[in-house]
């Protein structure tokens, strides 16, 4: 007997009620506190603060407690609430040379002013699973700090190469102006380099990195070398208005990767080293190398280079596919129902065969 | 006015987020058929569930309007309840599910059976509002075509549909030309809902968040299915009866209703059965209609 679709309403509150105890889990296992998050599962709050394009550490920890730990879901969340917030002004350009860095390697250079600082990294630990940390209550790992007090300014590895006049300067048109806002202007194209680096900082981390090394396997190769990896601190300084200068209003983690690529020189450019920029908040080093390699990938008309038809070199394909708040609406959308137009198909594809069966009769009448 | 979460800007939106929609949808209206790119925010529902519906809903309502969503044609399908209520708890405006009620109806694949009036605003949830997407991926691309009203391409596709299949295969979405001027993607409506875009006293107005594209027809807007002279527009539709109301000429969805090829068809708009029941007709699955007050 047919059953009407009705209790859609009741079907979706039970849902709700479902999800919140899913989201507990064991209730004899303590409940995660949004603090154990914010400080324990760091590089997914980054994550989530980079994608989600807001600064804001402990409510990028309650997203992803409120996600069950989907990443994807808690960028959501907080995207969602991004934009309910009012927009008070634009900072002043961040000074990442004055940046406080826990972390700064070259692949360049052996050494340069500022040196090789590791910081906290995974890249030579061996990846073995630590049965040590399934244990609870251990002693505070606790490293050791240098005395001598952190650099003022580190200065960028690409000046050096700047000065001596073999790096391709940025161009000042580049940043003229007022910087534009992706989230309150559609999207156009031509896009500028702010208005790509802008959406690439706020990409998925996974089609980012995926686009870049495709250029590293030969889709848009163009030879990068990480100039400059650093991570650190910086101070975010903004005018007001009543006072007629700049003051600092906080600090603020960020990732900034700078590549050295290879440029045999064009029609228009004489052989130099040329730059892709990779910039994200929190500490997101896959992310930000992989902006800088996409970035220089779709700089190819400025340099006068050959569009070789790569994903990374197409601006259009990157930023219309890099956001993964757009895509998985749209890929989980074909979840909803879609019956009206399924039986619209049905009905077509029943006198298409119906026709075909009967004879080839409106294929010679059409090809007459 | 009925009282609503304080916590929210009236249906959920600053009202300068409202003026720039309303701005779009001004010079869509001005402009039939053309989309008017539009700075769609991030709402607080996935892209591609009707976020572009949703603004354009939110810049529309007043506090006086009375709003009725469907997906589907249905008013209980899962996502239209929870666009209803999102409107409930953010605008705190009267609801309903009778078309012949609503000021605003925000919609999701159909357009009601009963005809609209003068005032009433239906608002198309649109995915993919290019028509030309399909057959041109570059939005830099189609954007030049529709600036020349080179459609070429569009007539192409369909004549190859008829050559290989002896029909226009498109069976939803069915492109239309609007005003004579712009080709127009009605969004995924099914074919047999295009002649209701035509001619109607109705405001209609088409969201697309994630593409951030509005577009528009006016009241009384000239609307035409693509065709060809010796392959008119077929409207197509299911050819029988609804089970339950026994209605005819109007959209069925058809029902599995057991594991051996059974099957039944009904309303696709419930709201239009359930007021064929209530004035007493009956199909062969039709129930007494007491207590179903929707």
């Amino acid at each position: 007997m047919y059953v009407a679709v009705k209790g859609g309403e009741r079907a979706i509150d039970n849902a709700h009620a479902w999800l919140a105890e899913a989201r507990r889990g064991d209730v004899s296992v303590p409940e995660l506190s949004v603090p154990q998050i914010r400080e324990q599962m760091t590089l997914a709050v980054n994550r989530v603060m980079a994608e989600g394009s807001l600064h804001d550490p402990d409510l990028a920890a309650l997203a992803i407690k409120q996600a069950r730990g989907d990443l994807i879901e808690a960028i959501f969340l907080i995207r969602a609430y991004r934009t309910t917030l009012p927009r008070f002004g634009a900072s002043e350009p961040l000074d990442t040379g004055a940046m406080a860095v826990s972390r700064r390697v070259s692949a360049t250079f052996k050494d340069a002013p500022g040196g090789q600082v590791l910081g906290p990294t995974f890249d030579y630990t061996h990846r073995l699973i630590d049965f040590s940390l399934a244990a609870e209550a251990q002693a505070n790992p606790q490293a050791e700090t240098a005395e001598a007090p952190p650099p003022p300014r580190t200065p960028h590895i690409a000046e050096f190469l700047d000065a001596e006049g073999l790096l391709q300067p940025e161009r000042e048109d580049a940043g003229a102006g007022a910087p534009p806002d992706l989230t309150r202007q559609p999207l156009a194209f031509p896009a500028t380099r702010a208005l790509r680096l802008q959406a690439l900082a706020r990409a998925d981390e996974g089609f980012t990195l995926s686009l870049a090394y495709s250029t590293q396997r030969g889709y848009g190769r163009n030879h990068p070398f990480v100039g400059e990896l650093r991570v650190g601190v910086v101070a975010v300084e903004a005018e007001i208005p009543e006072l007629g200068f700049a003051v600092e209003i906080g600090d603020i983690e960020l990732t900034e990767c700078e590549t050295v690529n290879q440029f045999a020189g064009s029609k228009t450019e004489p052989p130099q080293f040329t730059r892709g920029y990779g910039l994200t908040l929190g500490h997101c080093e896959r992310k930000a190398i992989s902006m800088a390699l996409v970035d220089r990938a779709m700089r190819w008309q400025e340099l006068g280079e050959d569009f070789a038809g790569a994903p990374a070199q197409d601006e259009e394909f990157v930023l219309s596919h890099c956001d993964n708040i757009q895509a998985t609406g749209f890929l989980e959308h074909i979840k909803l129902p879609h019956y009206v137009d399924f039986q619209a198909e049905l009905e077509l594809i029943r006198t298409l065969r119906r026709e075909a069966a009967a004879g080839p009769d409106p294929v010679k009448e059409a090809a007459e | 006015m009925t009282p609503q979460d304080t916590e929210y800007n009236f249906a959920y939106l600053d009202e300068q987020t409202k003026r720039m929609i309303r701005r779009a949808l001004l010079k869509a209206v001005a402009i039939p058929g053309y989309q008017v790119p539009f700075a769609s925010r991030e709402m607080p529902m996935p892209y591609g569930w009707g976020t572009g519906g949703v603004q354009v809903t939110a810049a529309t309502l007043t506090p006086e309007d009375t709003l009725k969503v469907i997906d589907q044609g249905a008013d209980d399908t899962t996502n239209a309840v929870s666009i209803r209520k999102f409107f409930q708890k953010v605008a705190g405006i009267s609801v309903t599910e009778k078309t012949a009620e609503a000021t605003v109806i925000q919609t999701r694949h159909r357009i009601p059976e009963r005809d609209l009036e003068a005032g009433q605003i239906l608002v198309y949830q649109v995915p993919i509002p290019e028509p030309l997407r399909f057959l041109e991926p570059r939005e830099t691309e189609t954007r030049k075509m529709h600036a020349l009203a080179e459609y070429g391409l569009m007539h192409v596709k369909l004549y190859e549909d008829i050559a290989r299949h002896g029909h226009i295969a498109t069976a939803y979405a069915y492109p239309v030309l609007v005003e004579g001027r712009f080709v127009m993607d009605p969004s995924p409506i099914p074919k047999f809902d295009n002649p209701k875009l035509s001619n109607s006293p109705a405001l209609q107005l088409f969201g697309a968040g994630r593409e951030q594209r509005i577009h528009a027809i006016p009241p009384f807007t000239r609307v035409v299915s693509l065709d060809f002279e010796d392959h008119p527009f077929e409207r197509g539709g299911a050819d029988a009866d609804c089970a339950i109301c026994a209605a005819s000429g109007v959209y069925l969805d058809e029902v599995i209703v057991d594991d051996a090829g059974g099957r039944m068809f009904v309303c696709s708009d419930t709201d239009h059965c359930r007021e064929r029941l209530e004035a007493g007709h009956r199909g062969p699955m039709g129930a007494p209609a007491e207590g179903e007050a929707a």
